[in-house]
């Protein structure tokens, strides 16, 4: 009896709690002593605070402006001048004519273009109605919404300022002073699907190669593969080559899948040269792939690997333009974006996709890139460790 | 003293540590071409960790090291094409076919028509019609098998095999030791650990390793007569064997007790203490007591003792 009742010593729901307590004590000493693991649980929360809470902006406001203004009267200056103070536009550029607009925006180089004609001031003093014309790349409507939405009552403030005297009795007649015409870019339609897709291929290029070749290294590792090719004569850089190659394919074939529906199911128009698109892709998917590399050089495990790539991830998809605009971030968060791959893909794929931008206004997102692709490369080879040490 | 090219291993003073935790201390280890080396020692004592260190896939804390006149620090790319490793874990593609895997090593070496060369292998393996089957799904001995033919695949002239029997039956065990014996004797030098006793006396020579030190290296019968041992075989009752083995295990002068079958082995490196030490049992009409020639696995069992004692001391 006594026997009997010793083994069974903790029945029910003491038995359970007993139970249950052994399970959630070895759980949390695990997760402790997984450093790289626990790490990262707690690194990308303060990393999605940080970038959600400080960088990411709605409304972005300061986007940079390229002026032409014809006029030579006081309105147009006025109009500027209140452009200035909205807090929307920040005035970049002046050029000379209308025409010299467009590369500005094609480029990226700014977000809006002014147009204001020699008659402006002309028309309004006449009484007649003067007209303004708003380019705005359209590429990232998130940025420009609310810049369009205001533009209206700026130019009307502009305008005020300068109604004195004789002209004073304009401010209340009923014929529209100023005829604000806003021409969308790249986008006229202004619909999102179009301005996402060609930066979806980005993302879904960094997750699956990145990932993959990150797996295909540390897999050797964990597998125990890794000690026999290290004690064979073939080195870092051709095992490298090796765990790229066959993932360039796989690339190639999610790039396909990804433009043709783009093309075919959204609409995506296609403006510029296929061939600067094919090049675009080609640099991104190489980047991305050696991305992966490197963190299979420091990732110890497979696990590790697919948290790292995912955490590097993260800034790539909330920094580079692709999620939110771009411009709306402060300095800081533009200048980490400025140095992520997905930031100049997606430039290159709404440049070359929708306003058909040729190579000499994208040169320098292909540079980035390359650039990128350059030291990854290096330090993913000098990381590699020839020995088990 | 062998001249240079005689020699295809020289370690001197070869350390290591993970840590704070010292895994091989100041080995060193000559092996001459053209011969089988043996490995012998417990789980943990260095053996796998000396060998990457010979093979360049690990960095010595401090000493030297030549492999085939080669440099194990400075002189691995060339090393890496002249030897070749077996690892002690199965290290092929388990996803791969055995002839994908062999194939793959042959284009690694760069050997020339590589298809031809691993199905060559393959019917030398006597894997004949097996060579589209994923390694994965091989047993434990053909996975042996087929890991010794891809480390000699490219003809090295050193080979370092790691417990490459563990866990082979003996039939298999037999021809895995034939296959060795007629590479060595093609000029092939071989350094294999184990822990079988009858593999250790196949070796033309061995090195015993406890806790990261060489305690005892040479022919099987001169690392017998150097520990000079002398032991005793008592027999007797089965449960009485025992009690005496507990009794006098802790005696001075005695450093082996061990149980063999149905009877008690006892052994000291000083014959006149392990007398003196027994005198009071010998008389025991319960056990007959009769000297027996030292084995090497008493040495061993000796040594590990000894090294216990030693640590035990300095710490
Ligand atoms: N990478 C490592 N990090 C820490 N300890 C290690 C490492 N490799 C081996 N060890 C330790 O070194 C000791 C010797 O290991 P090993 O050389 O594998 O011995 P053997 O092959 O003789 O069994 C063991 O205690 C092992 O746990
Ligand atoms: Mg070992």
């Amino acid at each position: 009896m006594t026997n009997k009742a010793h083994q069974n010593r903790a029945p029910g729901f003491g038995g359970f709690l007993g139970r249950l307590r052994a399970m959630i004590t070895k759980e949390f000493k695990q997760m402790r002593r997984d450093r790289m693991t626990f790490a990262i649980m707690i690194g990308v929360p303060v990393m999605q605070i940080m970038l959600f809470g400080f960088a990411i902006n709605l409304d972005p406001r300061h986007l940079p402006t390229a002026v032409a203004l014809a006029d030579h009267g006081p309105m147009g200056r006025s109009v500027v001048a209140a452009m200035q103070t909205s807090r929307y536009f920040k005035v970049t550029r002046q050029v000379g004519t209308g025409a010299e607009l467009e590369p500005l925006l094609q480029s990226g180089e700014v977000q809006f273009g002014v147009e204001i004609p020699p008659d402006f001031s002309r028309r309004i003093a006449r009484g007649d109605t003067a007209t303004l014309l708003l380019l705005a790349d359209d590429t990232d409507p998130a940025a420009v919404g609310g810049a369009v939405g205001a533009i209206d009552t700026i130019v009307r403030q502009g305008v005020n300022r300068e109604l004195r005297g004789a002209l004073a009795m304009r401010r209340d007649t009923s014929t529209p002073i100023v005829d604000v015409v806003v021409h969308r870019r790249y986008n006229p339609a202004n619909e999102t699907d179009k301005v996402i897709v060609p930066g979806l291929l980005g993302v879904i290029l960094f997750l699956s190669l990145s990932i993959n070749t990150g797996l295909a290294v540390t897999r050797e590792r964990e597998r125990g593969t890794m000690e026999l090719l290290l004690s064979m004569p073939v080195s870092p850089f051709e095992i490298m080559i090796g765990k790229i190659v066959p993932y360039i394919t796989v690339g190639a074939m999610q790039s396909a899948i990804v433009l043709l529906s783009a093309m075919w199911l959204f609409d995506v128009p296609m403006l510029g040269s296929p061939l600067l698109l094919l090049a675009a892709i080609a640099l991104f998917v190489v980047a991305v792939l050696t991305i992966g590399y490197l963190i299979s050089t420091v990732a110890r495990t497979q696990l590790q690997a697919m948290q790292m790539t995912i955490f590097f991830f993260l800034p790539n998809l909330l920094l580079s333009g692709f999620a939110f605009p771009f411009r709306g971030m402060p300095d800081w968060a533009q200048m980490i974006g400025e140095v992520l791959p997905l930031t100049h893909f997606v430039r290159l794929m709404r440049g070359v996709m929708l306003k058909g931008a040729e190579f000499a206004s994208l040169w320098q997102d292909f540079a980035a890139l390359a650039a990128f692709t350059a030291v990854i490369v290096v330090i993913g080879l000098l990381r590699f460790r020839r020995t088990l040490d | 003293m062998a001249n240079d090219t005689d020699i295809a291993i020289r370690a001197e003073g070869l350390s290591k540590r993970f840590g704070d935790f010292v895994v091989v201390e100041d080995l060193n280890l000559t092996v001459k071409r053209g011969e089988i080396y043996g490995f012998l020692g417990p789980n943990g004592s260095g053996k796998t960790t000396t060998m990457r260190m010979l093979v360049g896939l690990l960095e010595p804390d401090h000493g030297r090291g030549e492999c085939l006149g080669l440099d194990i620090r400075t002189e691995r790319d060339a090393l890496r094409r002249r030897i070749g490793y077996m690892t002690q874990h199965f290290s092929l593609y388990g996803d791969l076919t055995v002839e994908e895997n062999l194939e793959f090593v042959a284009r690694i070496y760069n050997l020339p028509a590589p298809v031809k060369t691993a199905q060559d292998a393959i019917r030398e393996l006597g894997l004949e019609g097996r060579g589209d089957q994923l390694v994965s799904t091989l047993s434990g001995g053909w996975k042996q098998r087929l890991a010794l033919a891809a480390a000699i695949l490219p003809k090295p002239e050193l080979l370092l095999l790691d417990e490459p029997t563990a866990g082979v039956d003996p039939k298999a065990r037999r021809d895995f030791w034939e296959h060795i014996y007629e590479l060595a004797a093609d000029g092939l030098t071989v350094l294999v650990s184990t822990h079988y006793m009858d593999e250790a006396e196949r070796c033309h020579r061995i090195a015993y390793l406890a806790y990261g030190k060489l305690l005892a290296s040479g022919a099987g019968d001169e690392v017998i007569g150097n520990s000079g041992l002398s032991v005793w075989e008592v027999s007797g009752d089965p449960g009485d064997l025992s009690d005496l083995a507990a009794n006098i295990r802790d005696e001075e002068g005695i450093s082996m007790a061990t149980p063999f079958g149905t009877r008690l082995r006892i052994g000291g490196p000083d014959k006149n203490a392990l007398d003196h030490a027994t005198q009071p049992y010998r008389d025991d009409s319960r056990f007959r007591w009769e000297p027996s020639p030292p084995t090497l696995e008493d040495v061993f069992i000796h040594l590990l003792r000894d090294a216990q004692d030693n640590r035990a001391v300095a710490s």
